[in-house]
């Protein structure tokens, strides 16, 4: 039994960059906006966070700053997909690039240095209880919210009248602004959202899973959130199943070595990536088609009638 | 007074022209407001960036030779957006043309039969579009998105290449080094230019150019191309059939794509590395928008980009600034040319509103 504790806590590591990510983009998608920007924003989140970290010597500085970080790109898409109507797709991959080349410049005075990791928060009683207490509560305050944040979106999404509104933005935009919602104010506050669930999902990678900035260091964890979303076909309860399923995945590389197996570790590092891609085909498949569960004007671009 | 933005009447077609120029044009501003920022003089660093490399036709000719991949590569892809197909895995796709091509140097590091050059481009060529063949064939019977395959598959092709040069690829003789061997003199690609790196291959971009123009412009498959992306439902009526154009396409970018990397690892770089292309296959992207998804504004949008590359390895060597630079230029002319465009299809007005007729 030991070594099933250090493998399921490597996995909840490895899952929740990837579920923070993919909550908040559930939301800007759920709102009708496609980001393609998931990769620049986290890269942003985790360089601004480590920056912040290192200068202040707070990680809650930290935290909160690459929460900024992940707006401010946010902001930046939302200025030109929602105010200046630019193509979603081409804004996205742009914010991506963006984000990329300005990780690495602002990184560049920080790389080899280290920051202490988050530290995990104990609860009384619960962490000490044999097995399910490492393994439950014994975590940093990232892996909990990203776990809270499952049920807050669903909540949200599925039982408020706010989410309502958010949907109906979604699924037509035109019908929402008959109704008298501001369709771009709605979009922008899920775009918001979206940037500081991945400014926080970079912040947990170069501030608890490797407590060190390196170039691009997200390396393809953004776009592997946004498969999720469809993977999970928008759905948060899916998307907490799917997030630890491709945790999963991807640690089996650190352990694989461990069991003996006798495979190059690239053919293992390949292993996330192939299976998002055969996920993908399974969920886009068939009669359960997984389109049908997409926001009906996601990507579409909205201008209010003159 | 809020500016509003108001629909035009008619598309201008000189501000479709004129979008880019603005763009790079603040591009510069704000790139000098960045190295302001980083403590640099913003003048002295903007001449190293982009003037002193052009300086002497050494730094002239390796500015053709950055260029020549991003063109080539950037044509497939703009036929694919015309046609509303996404391939962003372009980067991938030239990795796997230089392995397919590159096979052939690594198998045969002393052969002297002049095919080698000719098979290695077509493996090349296959290479690629067979990469590009994955997203095309999930996306036609799985209804799969071809923006994450391709990207996932970009992941795929760099551990592929990582793989093979740190294990059977790697030169025996090469001291452990993940590198192949270097390849043989019949393996590649013939310097154009004497004294210089220039290589056949920014010909065969040339000529990808041209006959791209054509097909544009003068066949059936170029219209039906443009009505796919454009009007869909109109094309489903006229009979295009939208899953042969995802098809034709996606391979012929992938295609591109793969030409571009086995050129690159057969001409100037002469082996395989664990890195074959700064980024080619992403900024390509960035050539295909700013060139307006048109031949001749590609090789115009390609040779700005390749001095992005350019201007930033020499402002590492000059003023030691770090390699991101480029990428941030690159990823703001995006940002610039993507904000500009509002106003190939709007005007700006100010003042309050006032009802107009019909």
């Amino acid at each position: 039994m030991e070594f099933v504790v250090p493998i399921l806590l490597t996995v909840i590591s490895a899952a929740t960059p990837l579920l923070l990510a993919a909550l908040g983009e559930l939301v800007t998608e759920k709102s009708g906006v496609l980001n393609l920007g998931i990769e620049g924003m986290m890269l942003m989140g985790a360089v601004t966070g480590f920056a912040a970290t290192v200068t202040t010597g707070s990680a809650t500085v930290g935290i909160l700053c690459a929460l900024l970080a992940g707006v401010m790109c946010a902001l930046l898409f939302g200025f030109l997909t929602l105010t200046l109507m630019a193509n979603q797709v081409a804004s996205g991959l742009a914010l991506t690039l963006f984000g990329v080349g300005l990780s690495a410049l602002v990184g560049h005075g920080f790389v080899g240095q280290q920051v202490t990791r988050l530290p995990s928060i104990n609860l009384p009683g619960l962490s000490d209880l044999p097995v399910i207490g490492p393994i439950l509560f014994s975590h940093d305050l990232l892996v909990y919210l990203s776990v809270a944040m499952v049920f807050v979106v669903a909540w949200f999404v599925y039982k408020t009248r706010s989410g309502l509104v958010l949907r109906a933005v979604g699924e037509s935009h035109d019908a929402a602004h008959a109704l008298g919602y501001s369709v771009i104010r709605v979009r922008y506050l899920a775009v918001m959202f979206g940037g500081a669930m991945s400014g926080l999902a970079g912040a947990f990678l170069s501030l608890s899973y490797t407590p060190l900035w390196s170039e691009n260091m997200t390396s393809g964890r953004g776009w592997i959130a946004l498969a999720l979303v469809v993977f999970a076909a928008w759905r948060p309860g899916r998307l907490l199943l799917g997030a630890y399923l491709f945790g999963g995945i991807m640690i089996l590389q650190l352990h694989a070595q461990g069991f003996g197996v006798r495979v190059p570790s690239q053919v293992l590092s390949m292993l996330p990536y192939l299976v998002t891609i055969i996920a993908l085909m399974v969920i886009s498949h068939g009669r359960n088609r997984v389109s049908a569960a997409a926001p009906a004007n996601l990507a579409k671009p909205f201008r209010a009638p003159v | 007074m809020m500016p509003r933005l108001v629909p035009k009447q008619t598309v201008n077609s000189y501000m479709i022209w004129l979008s880019p120029v603005i763009a790079v044009l603040l591009t510069l501003v704000f790139g000098m407001l960045l190295f302001m920022l980083m403590g640099q003089p913003p003048i002295k660093a903007i001449t190293s960036f982009f003037i002193t490399p052009l300086q002497d036709l050494y730094g002239v000719s390796e500015w053709l030779v950055k260029a020549s991949p991003l063109i080539m590569i950037a044509i497939g892809l703009a036929l694919g957006f015309r046609a509303n197909v996404w391939n962003i895995g372009a980067e991938g796709q030239l990795v796997l043309g230089a392995l397919a091509g590159g096979a052939f140097a690594v198998y045969f590091p002393v052969s002297e039969n002049v095919l080698m050059l000719p098979a290695m481009l077509i493996a090349g060529v296959l290479g690629g579009m067979f990469w590009a063949a994955i997203p095309a064939y999930l996306k036609t019977h799985f209804n799969c998105n071809e923006i994450l395959t391709s990207l996932m598959l970009t992941y795929v092709a760099a551990l592929l290449l990582s793989t093979l040069i740190h294990g059977p690829w790697r030169d025996p003789g090469g001291y452990n080094f993940p590198e192949s061997v270097l390849f043989p003199a019949v393996g590649s690609v013939p310097i154009l230019w004497t004294g210089t790196r220039l290589h056949l291959g920014a010909a065969a971009t040339l000529l990808v150019v041209v006959v791209a123009w054509v097909m544009l412009s003068r066949l059936l498959i170029g219209f039906q191309i443009k009505v796919a992306g454009q009007a869909p439902r109109a094309a489903q009526y006229a009979g295009v059939d939208a899953n042969k154009i995802a098809w034709f396409v996606l391979l012929l970018s992938g295609g591109l794509a793969g030409l571009a990397g086995i050129i690159e690892v057969a001409g100037p770089i002469g082996q395989l590395l664990p890195t074959i292309s700064p980024g080619y296959g992403f900024t390509a992207i960035i050539v295909a928008f700013l060139g307006r998804l048109h031949p001749v504004g590609i090789v115009l949008a390609g040779l700005v980009l390749a001095l992005s590359y350019l201007g930033g390895e020499n402002a590492q060597i000059e003023l030691g600034m770090p390699q991101g630079v480029a990428g941030v230029f690159q990823g703001m002319l995006l940002f610039f040319l993507l904000a500009c465009d509002v106003l190939v299809n709007y005007r700006v007005e100010f003042g309050t509103r006032v009802a107009k007729m019909g």
